[in-house]
């Protein structure tokens, strides 16, 4: 009995001590863990810009304009500051305003040039006859708005 | 504590398994049957497309049980790692070897299908992000379980030391589940567990849980039959070793 106690506790504190560990090293490397950056993160300095990154967050909405030759320009947001974003290429089905978006890139005289578009799907699941009930009869917005919440665009 | 190992051993010896594991056996197997025959017919006739997804949707029927299942099949293969260790109960370790390629399996069918949803919305077959990363480090994690199961001569060797690298690993199980809320991810958070409750419509969320199900019920008819299969090859063994000492 004593023994399989022991193992037990063994077994026990050894697991804290590996969450422990694993929790200190995924603090400490965090920032190359996260698949992109919010444009406040960029705006406020807090990485480096004059290499190979991603911006993710929402297409700011009224702020597509298509260009020529597939050129597009649109502004990445995550509702505190914004940056504009411009590619050439195909977007991707789900590009669309408020809709969640990652370009990857790099900054040249403070656009974001951007050589790879990646749609951001949210967690929301629903038929289109209940997407079109709810815009009308506006309890769209409050789901728009857990969209935002959620999305990780903080 | 002790009394109700003692309970849960006097249970749980492999005699007592193989009587009633025949009775729940044809159970899992019908309910697996039925299950997925519903939970197909539902996921790709019986329920409508997504305002943005369209049909692709269909593949999240797939697609979020399996990665369930992996998660869930890893924590039942570490729990019974650890009984093993703990206890050094033969059907522990039973149950976290036949587990192995079963949640192997099905973290394969996430991956693979999560690639085939990801080509059409996202616009890209795989991303190094958090989610996807942590996934794929878990069916290595299984791999090497297996690999280490078999690496050494002696079994009750390379069931410790496999049962360990179980434990070890199970640090990624909470890092796969809260991957999309501690870090910026492509994939999507989790949409059942919301403050606003699931945010997926009823229509949808039903097939989703059916599907669920099936898989349960395949897991516990497929473990069920592997675990059977194994304590049948230990009697032979011991039978083989009998016939050869006497």
């Amino acid at each position: 009995m004593r023994l399989r106690h022991k193992r037990l506790t063994f077994i026990v504190i050894g697991l804290g001590l590996l969450a422990a560990a694993a929790a200190l090293i995924l603090t400490a490397i965090e920032d190359s863990i996260v698949f992109f950056y919010s444009p406040t993160q960029i705006l406020e300095g807090e990485i480096t810009t004059d290499r190979r990154l991603r911006v993710g967050g929402l297409v700011e909405e009224g702020s597509v304009e298509r260009g020529q030759d597939s050129t597009v320009r649109f502004r990445v947001t995550d509702l505190m500051s914004a940056v504009p974003v411009q590619y050439t290429g195909l977007l991707p089905d789900l590009f669309a305003e408020n809709q969640g978006v990652v370009a990857e890139g790099h900054f040249r005289n403070g656009t974001f040039q951007a050589d790879e578009i990646l749609a951001k799907h949210d967690e929301n699941y629903m038929p289109p006859e209940v997407a079109e009930a709810l815009k009308a009869s506006g309890q769209w917005e409050a789901i728009e708005n857990s969209l935002k919440k959620s999305g990780a665009f903080e | 504590m002790d009394a109700a190992g003692k309970m849960f051993l006097k249970h749980a010896n492999p005699q007592r398994f193989l009587g009633l594991s025949a009775v729940v056996l044809p159970w899992a197997a019908g309910a697996t049957v039925v299950l997925v025959t519903a939970g197909v017919y539902l996921a790709l006739f019986a329920s409508p497309p997504d305002y943005q997804q369209g049909e692709t949707v269909r593949i999240m029927y797939v697609h979020v049980p399996a990665a369930w299942m992996a998660m869930f099949c890893y924590s039942i293969m570490a729990a019974a790692s650890a009984a093993m260790l703990t206890w050094k109960h033969p059907l522990a370790a039973m149950v976290a070897k036949c587990t192995a390629p079963i949640g192997a399996s099905f973290t394969f069918l996430a991956l693979l299908t999560g690639s085939l949803w990801g080509k059409p919305m996202w616009d890209a077959w795989w991303v190094w992000d958090a989610r996807l990363t942590s996934v794929l480090v878990l069916l290595f994690l299984y791999l090497g379980y297996i690999a280490l199961h078999n690496a050494f001569d002696d079994p009750g060797r390379g069931s410790r030391a496999a049962s360990v690298l179980a434990l070890v690993g199970f640090v990624n199980v909470p890092i796969i589940k809260f991957s999309v809320d501690w870090w910026n991810t492509l994939h999507q958070p989790s949409s059942m567990v919301t403050a606003e409750g699931p945010a997926i419509h009823a229509s949808m969320l039903a097939p989703l849980l059916v599907m669920a199900g099936a898989y349960t019920a395949y897991y516990v008819w497929v473990l069920l039959l592997r675990v059977r299969g194994e304590i049948i090859a230990v009697k032979i063994r011991a039978l083989q070793m009998r016939q050869a000492g006497g």
